[in-house]
């Protein structure tokens, strides 16, 4: 006689044992250190603590460690930590004028105040798999002397404080001082967003996606003519007001990666032309992502600047809605829970609509 | 795993006041999804994140908590859902539908009618029974706010002209108490006709859509039909190869690869106790 | 604060908040709420029970010139739940009236929008009695058949303005009838008809 399968519980149990087992690996090989994943795979890190939107190095090391280095499944652990934290209030706004920078290019002028900084980047690397690398004491690289830009060649303003100051491009305006923030780990977001909704929403979602999706306004599916008036990486003071005091107070460095896209021109109807601006901004160093979220947020503002819409990146609803890749993976993924009942519900109809069928098939004959 | 202290119930009494607040509005105006600001749960979303918020604001220390998934106790996701209600409340749980003060549930209803003063929570993937007709919330929200359901009755209308019947079986939408359109999430529609009238509480919780709608007790919930076709129950041919049950809804099972096949209760609890019922008369 | 607010908070307000739950989704049925709750005078219990489980600082709320008088009772809402005060009643996420002493006009709360008929006031009133005696009847979601209810001071023309606030449905206030510890709710969905 047929007996219901049972079980559930002891499954889950081995299932969660057998996961920490193939996690270890080999017992031969040394356990991974948190610190190791931290230093030897920074950029791993940054791109957890951006889209897992915590800032938090040690936190994110230890999600990648546990998620076996699915980095969208350490996004995930960082995120449900996230959301049982206190929150104290929100930062100031960050002055990345004032970062201290290790890096920082623009594609807009040969050379500015502050200079060109390469700094550490793959970009003029050759794509050679590293031999050297395979040995654990292969002798310790020498890093050259003084890398920060900042200490070495004064102050660098951001390029697109240049242009605006010819009035060539649109202003930034600064937001009133006390004026509300989005938040959108707290209130659903609705359509239209506001701009720092969409920007938050872009800076936690998933590098994949914005790099598809601003890839295709390259290729014409809404064009923006972006040219790259700033890539800057470094060290950003976070600071926060505090009520009692009457001032605000540094509260630590950050790492950041801030992309300013110097885009299409707009203007006309007695307005002057101005180029217009796209911005991205990562935890950490991650140039892909920064640039990416640009060129997205740039796209986005198709209404705005009255552009027609020729590309899923100009399509606020859509862009913003399937960005976030917790909630894209979930939904895909839970096709795997059971799903007997529907399906039994399609056969019995499929089945229903063959009987019918095959009875007009047979009337007919 | 180490476990810090987390609050009653896991989530914070902020997050718990938000979304009760929510729960009322949807009380109030049943089948209207209210937004709500959904956490981000220690689950993947798809796993019942928004029935869990849900479970986990209304839930107190006296409740006793059922949680099904396609009707059955047993089945993983219940099972690992239970666990987390039990691990982070300390609520007593059970299997047996009139028991439970709460159940949640994934794609059923259960066939032990429900009572007076029972909570049933839905889990629900995508809330909005218009998208997969019109994938903008800027869109479909004007249409919930101008009652314009044409679109609805076009798509059902067309599966008749193309098929002979109404070609959704399970999801099948209703109308709540003569005003809004709402998914019933996907339940069979063998399902439908529990929800009309019944006297539990209905709440249902979309997590990673954000939304939070409910039917109140005792409240008319129709599914869409025309004169010409009305709605029809899913009928099965079979009856339940373990207790015999005709009226319940069958989970089929593939017994070997020569076209052998047979037919269980999807819900474990009502197939179980009309065993034990047999096997006592059968003693007597 | 003299006046204690929940001494458990997690366990005082889920409990309250199942009464308001219970209330709400059975129109009619009277809960207790609120009980062992010492808010300052005039203040019920219920009130109070219900205002601190479902107010915060992201619920503008509205208090009415006879309970705002009381500064006591104010300070006590406002320090335990953190809601900021409401400018006009239509700013309220939360209103709190004495149907004795303040004058009820359902018009003149939130509404709520016709895609978000969710973004209007919970209207909270204290009152001298409540009971399940027929001089009004309620039909509708959540009632089966018929419910009556019998609450006081019920200002004159208030069948006339409860009517007008279902018929405009989806928007309308909901309304909390509080008295002592105990709770009654009438959703904007049900129906509210003169009884004997």
């Amino acid at each position: 006689m047929y007996v219901a399968v049972k079980g559930g519980e002891r499954a889950i149990r081995n299932a969660h044992a057998l996961l920490a087992d193939r996690r270890r690996g080999n017992r031969d090989t040394p356990e991974l250190t948190t610190a190791q994943i931290d230093e030897q795979l920074a950029l791993a890190v940054d791109r957890v603590m951006s889209e897992g939107s915590l800032y938090d190095r040690g936190i994110a090391a230890l999600a990648i460690k546990q998620a076996r280095g699915d980095l969208i499944e350490a996004i995930f652990l960082v995120r449900a930590y996230r959301t049982t934290l206190p929150r104290f209030g929100f930062a100031e706004p960050i002055d990345t004028a004032a970062m201290t920078l290790s890096r920082r290019v623009s594609a807009t002028y040969k050379d500015l105040p502050g200079g060109q900084v390469l700094g550490p980047t793959f970009d003029y690397s050759h794509r050679l798999i590293d031999f050297g690398l395979e040995t654990e004491d292969a002798p310790a690289p020498t890093a050259p002397a003084a890398t920060a830009a900042s200490d070495a060649q004064g102050p660098s303003p951001r390029v697109t404080d240049l242009i605006a100051r010819d009035d060539l491009i649109e202003r930034e305006l600064a937001p009133r001082p006390g004026a509300p923030v989005s938040d959108i780990t707290r209130d659903a977001l609705a359509f239209p967003a506001a701009r720092d909704a969409r920007l938050q929403n872009l800076a936690r979602g998933d590098e994949g996606f914005l790099l598809s999706l601003a890839y295709s306004t390259q290729r014409g599916y809404g064009r923006t003519h972006p040219f790259v008036g700033e890539i800057r990486f470094g060290e950003a003071a976070v600071e926060m007001f505090i009520d009692d005091l009457g001032f605000a107070v540094s509260i630590g460095d950050i790492a950041l990666t801030e992309c300013q896209m110097v885009n299409q021109f707009t203007g006309g109807d007695g307005r002057p032309a101005r180029f217009t601006r796209g911005y991205g901004l990562a935890f950490g160093q991650s140039e892909r992502k920064a640039m990416s979220m640009a060129l997205v947020d740039r796209a986005l503002r198709a209404d705005e600047f009255g552009e027609e819409h020729k590309g899923p990146a100009q399509d606020e609803e859509f862009v913003l809605s399937h960005s976030d890749n917790v909630q894209a993976t979930g939904f895909v993924e839970h096709l795997k829970l059971p799903h007997y009942v529907d399906f039994q519900a399609e056969l019995a109809l499929l089945r229903q609509l063959r009987r019918d069928g095959g009875a007009v098939a047979e009337a007919a004959e | 795993m180490s476990t810090r202290a987390y609050n009653f119930a896991y989530l914070d009494e902020q997050t718990k006041r938000m979304i009760r607040r929510a729960i009322l509005k949807a009380i109030a105006i049943p089948g209207y999804q209210v937004p709500f600001a959904s956490r981000e749960m220690p689950m993947p979303y798809g796993w019942g994140t928004g029935g869990v918020q849900v479970t986990a604001s209304i839930l107190g220390p006296d409740d006793v908590l059922k949680v099904i998934d396609q009707g059955a106790d047993d089945t993983t996701n219940a099972v690992s859902i239970r666990a987390f209600f039990v691990r982070t409340a300390g609520v007593r749980t059970t299997t047996d539908t009139s028991e439970a003060t709460i159940i949640q549930t994934r794609h059923r209803v259960p066939e032990t009618p429900l009572s007076e003063g029972q909570i049933l929570v839905y889990q629900v993937p995508i809330p909005e029974p218009l998208r997969y007709l019109e994938p903008r919330e800027t869109e479909t929200r004007t249409m919930h706010a101008l009652g314009e359901y044409g679109v609805m009755h076009v798509k059902l209308y067309e599966d008749i002209s193309r098929h002979g019947h109404i070609a959704t079986t399970y999801a099948y939408p209703a109308r709540v108490a003569g005003r809004y359109i709402m998914d019933p999430s996907p339940i069979p529609k063998f399902d439908n006709p529990k929800l009309d009238d019944c006297p539990a509480l209905q709440l249902f919780g979309a997590g990673r859509e954000k939304r939070i709608y409910a039917i109140p007790p005792h409240t008319r919930v129709v599914p869409l039909d025309f004169e010409d076709h009305p709605f029809e129950r899913t009928k099965f041919d079979s009856a339940c190869a373990l207790c015999g049950a005709t009226d319940s809804y069958l989970d089929e099972v593939v017994t070997d690869d020569a076209g052998g096949r047979l037919f269980v209760c999807s819900d474990t609890d009502y197939c179980e106790k009309r065993q034990a019922a047999k096997r006592k008369d059968a003693a007597e | 604060m003299s006046a204690m607010a929940f001494a458990d908070p997690a366990f005082e307000s889920q409990a309250a908040f199942r009464a308001i739950l219970r209330a709400i989704a059975s129109p009619g049925a009277i809960e207790p709420c609120g009980r062992g709750l010492k808010p300052p005078s005039p203040l019920s219990p219920a009130a109070a029970a219900a205002i601190l489980t479902l107010a915060d600082f992201e619920t503008p709320l509205w208090i009415a010139p006879s309970l705002a008088e009381w500064g006591e009772a104010a300070a006590y809402l406002k320090f335990h739940t953190g809601a900021p005060l409401a400018a006009s009643p239509r700013d309220a996420a939360f209103a709190l009236l004495d149907l004795e002493r303040d004058s009820l006009d359902l018009k003149s709360f939130a509404q709520g929008a016709p895609d978000y008929p969710d973004r209007s006031t919970t209207v909270v009133a204290e009152t001298r009695s409540l009971a399940r005696r027929p001089m009004m009847r309620i039909s509708g979601p959540g009632v089966r058949g018929m419910a009556e209810i019998e609450f006081g001071p019920t200002p004159g023309d208030f069948l006339s303005q409860w009517e007008a606030n279902r018929s405009t449905f989806p928007l309308g206030v909901d309304l909390i009838l509080a008295h002592g510890a105990e709770v009654a709710v009438l959703p904007r969905s049900v129906r509210v008809t003169g009884g004997e």
